[in-house]
């Protein structure tokens, strides 16, 4: 925010709305325009779009893309990208149903101990991947799309072959109550839960040193190791860290579809990407802010809610998610020309 | 009179008009100018060497007669007309040809396929292999090279991909060679080889341009020198006529003037940094050995990959040492992360800002904390004290006279100068014994130039020890004390501050002609 102030001031006076568009463009990125644009259409296509109930909505489905997509922003930051964000996610879903059915199932009792011990394995088991895949491109400098390709394969045919390709049920009934459509302070519990991890990075990132780091890492690996960082355990951590944010999310929508599924989450690599695109967050690496992310991620989630509304196709909404993804990269490219020429 | 008696020299006709002729040829990077005004010219069947320091413009000139790069201003004429380069592509199509220290080959294709890349023979729309397979072979075989045209080139030692480089500048009917440093990677044996082809084409007419370091092959197979200095044409000369001292006055001899401040230094304190016996993994530092004390500048002196630069980037742990031993404050610091010697007051400056020193999309702000993000003012507890650091980077960057002085700007939107005040001000983020600036003022411009140095000494009058690594030779006569010139990964020399004069280092910069 101070750095957009910053520079506002002093950009020079501008002449046309060709030119502030231009400006405005460069210095927010595609975001609000894709925003701005997407809700007067669905405004228009249905009249149930624009209210609150329906923004809710909107909100408590995202969420779990949002957590996806923070993890996934670490790993574009450093300059890498995650693939198996989806993977962790499905298996923290399939060994977290698991453990906490089997615990349920011997100790009827106890339920908050199932609850407990259940996410604690989930979530352990989806950080395995990203344990795996930060070794991977920290010590033994395999590239990111390599490790997280091949962990992502690696992942699911372990959920597959834990669940015998069928659903897990068996939990108690109070995990879902609480994590799945329960509500914490008056907010729903997975939103509350976004929000706490939202906040925790943000501080992490934007208030301690290994926070900025990341952002170094990425902006330039050489640099930053010698300015005596330690780029290999911020890589290591980075992918560790992305592969927790998604067994979170994994495990809280387990408990909003009461089931432990090695199918869900297929979708995530591409949507966390997207999200992290679309937002600004850069390819390259060294570029991108988490409140961005947040909305990108919103932004997803308001574009398929609009689509349903609209009763628009599932199958179409693919393509229309596809296209946004490449629309955004192409984006940052003219981008990046513009701020070439705004320069000179 | 110089004239006439070089117009007899090289062949015929083509003696009256040059064959290749630059007019004020000008080239202005941002912030830089590389070229300013040279004009130059190339007989046919001469071979003219290209001499002067790293940075002079050499590379510069022979990658705009190459069409690699297109001059700010001037004319080129190539037999007498005005021609324009505008691609690698058309001056091949003219018939000139470079030969880069960078290859331009891909390693994972065959000898024959990187000859005809770009230019492949078709039979009817389709790759017509046999005659590329042919003329492949006739080409080296011509050229008396020893390579078999279906080797993948990966395989092949650097001479010989030298070789292919070559072989492919005869792919269309060559006219001029340009060859930079060409027997930088060779054996005796493999330079004979090549100057017996470059005596061939000399005979067939062609224009050799021919840069190089060793005295003994301009002695060897040079025609006539042309010596740059700091982008300007100094002056032309005969090869046979030109002793090494006259080249080396004309290459160095250049107005010093008021850039460089006064030392006034205190006696140097303790020994700071004790390197002794170092051999780095990768060989390019060989058993060397420096000291430097508190308060003193040392200087390291001698060409690019002599090891001066590698040497103390093994000393700060970016590079891995085999043997040897490194002591900071009498400590030993050998194998050391840069983490922990940065933590024991041990910084390195890297030469590139660009890719090893600076977040080009970051702000001031980040990238001169980014050292010390540890300590305070720049955080309290495990959190940054965002306050403390952005008063410790402006007070840091008004000191330096950062223009604009806008710590929040990113780095990239900043001249070369400046950036190199965001990189240097990391030197006054925490207290540093011993800073190493590897050529702090590579692509800097004159006037931020003179306040680099004053930096640099108001540093050691404070009590650091500094190491300033340097391919400019005036940095290391006007700003250092003592001085090691470096050559092939070992010191060479070590020159006390009454014995650094140009002759001295130089002596030890180059092989000397009786080897």
């Amino acid at each position: 925010m101070a750095e957009q102030s910053v520079t506002a001031s002093n950009a020079p006076a501008i002449g046309g709305l060709g030119n502030l568009t231009k400006r405005l463009f460069v210095k927010l990125g595609i975001l609000p325009f894709l925003l701005f644009i997407a809700m007067i259409v669905f405004t228009l296509l249905s009249e149930n779009f624009l209210t609150l109930q329906n923004m809710m909505n909107v909100l408590r489905q995202s969420v779990y893309l949002m957590i996806v997509a923070l993890g996934q922003m670490l790993a574009l930051l450093t300059g890498g990208f995650d693939l198996s964000v989806g993977t962790a996610l499905a298996l923290s879903s399939v060994v977290g149903a698991m453990v906490m059915a089997a615990i349920f199932a011997i100790a009827p009792d106890m339920v908050w101990l199932a609850i407990a011990l259940g996410c604690l394995s989930g979530i352990l088991a989806g950080v395995t991947i990203g344990i795996v895949n930060g070794a991977g491109v920290a010590f033994f400098n395999v590239s990111p799309f390599m490790v997280s390709l091949g962990m992502a394969s690696v992942g699911f045919g372990i959920a597959l072959y834990l669940t015998g390709g069928v659903p897990v049920y068996g939990m108690p009934m109070a995990f879902s109550d609480t994590f799945g459509y329960g509500y914490l302070l008056g907010i729903p519990a997975p939103v509350f839960v976004a929000a706490l991890l939202a906040f925790g990075l943000y501080v992490f990132l934007y208030r301690t040193p290994q926070g900025r780091y990341f952002y170094a890492v990425g902006g330039n690996l050489k640099a930053a190791s010698l300015s005596g960082i330690n780029t290999k355990a911020t890589l290591f951590f980075t992918y560790v860290l992305s592969a927790f944010f998604a067994a979170v999310a994994g495990m809280l929508l387990t408990a909003r579809i009461d089931t432990g599924e090695a199918n869900i989450g297929a979708s995530m690599p591409l949507e966390s990407i997207a999200a992290c695109v679309i937002a600004g967050v850069s390819l390259r690496g060294g570029v991108g802010r988490l409140e961005s992310v947040v909305l990108g991620a919103l932004f997803i989630g308001l574009i398929q809610n609009g689509m349903n509304l609209a009763q628009i196709e599932s199958y179409l909404q693919t393509v229309v998610l596809g296209i946004l993804l490449i629309l955004a990269v192409i984006a940052d490219q003219i981008r990046l020309r513009y701020v070439a020429s705004l320069k000179n | 009179m110089l004239d006439s008696i070089n117009k007899q020299k090289s062949c015929g006709e083509a003696g009256v008009t040059p064959l290749l002729q630059t007019k004020g040829i000008t080239k202005d990077y941002p912030g830089v100018r590389a070229l300013d005004g040279v004009d130059f010219e190339l007989r046919a069947g001469e071979v003219h060497v290209l001499f002067g320091e790293n940075g002079a413009g050499k590379s510069t000139l022979i990658s705009i007669l190459a069409g690699a790069n297109q001059p700010s201003t001037g004319r080129i004429t190539y037999k007498g007309k005005p021609v324009t380069l505008d691609s690698v592509h058309d001056a091949r199509s003219l018939g000139i040809s470079a030969v880069f220290q960078e290859f331009s080959l891909i390693p994972q294709m065959t000898v024959e396929e990187n000859l005809f890349l770009g230019a492949e023979p078709r039979r009817a729309g389709l790759l017509d292999q046999a005659r590329i397979s042919r003329e492949a072979q006739e080409t080296l075989e011509e050229l008396g090279f020893a390579l078999k045209p279906d080797q993948l080139v990966d395989r092949l030692t650097r001479a010989e991909q030298q070789m292919v480089e070559i072989a492919k500048a005869f792919r269309s009917e060559l006219q001029v060679l340009i060859l930079d440093e060409p027997t930088a990677s060779l054996t005796t044996h493999e330079t004979d080889q090549l100057f017996e082809l470059i005596a061939g084409l000399k005979k067939r007419g062609v224009g050799v341009i021919y840069i190089t370091h060793r005295m003994a092959e301009i002695r060897r197979i040079g025609d006539r020198i042309t010596v740059l200095r700091d982008g300007r044409y100094i002056d032309t000369v005969n090869a046979a006529e030109a002793t090494e001292d006259d080249l080396v006055q004309l290459m160095t001899g250049r107005v010093v003037g008021a850039i460089f401040p006064e030392l006034n230094l205190n006696a140097p304190g303790d020994v700071v940094l004790d390197a002794r016996n170092v051999t780095t993994n990768d060989g390019l530092v060989v058993d060397a050995s420096v000291t430097v004390r508190a308060g003193e500048i040392v200087g390291m002196a001698g060409l690019v990959g002599s090891g001066k630069s590698e040497l103390m980037q093994a000393c700060f742990g970016a590079m891995a040492i085999r043997t040897g031993t490194v002591m900071l404050n009498g400590q030993g610091i050998t194998g050391h992360t840069p983490k922990r010697n940065i933590r024991d007051g041990f910084l390195y400056l890297p030469a590139d800002r660009h890719n090893e020193g600076l977040m080009m999309t970051r702000s001031v702000r980040e990238n001169v904390a980014l050292a010390s993000l540890d300590i305070e003012p720049f955080s309290k507890g495990i959190f940054i004290n965002r306050g403390g650091e952005k008063k410790a980077v402006e007070a840091l960057t008004t000191r330096l006279n950062l223009s604009p002085p806008q710590i929040e700007r990113t780095v990239e939107h900043f001249s070369g100068g400046n950036q190199q005040k965001v990189m240097l001000a990391r030197a006054l983020t925490r207290k540093y014994d011993l800073i190493v600036f590897d050529e702090p003022t590579v692509g800097v411009d004159v006037g931020t130039r003179a306040s680099i140095y004053e930096f640099i000494v108001e540093l050691a009058r404070g009590g650091v020890a500094i190491v300033l690594i340097s391919s400019d030779l005036p940095e290391i006569l006007h700003l250092t004390t003592r001085a090691y010139v470096f050559f092939h990964g070992r010191t060479q020399a070590e020159l006390q501050a009454d014995q650094l004069t140009e002759e001295k280092v130089l002596a030890h910069f180059f092989e000397k002609e009786a080897c």
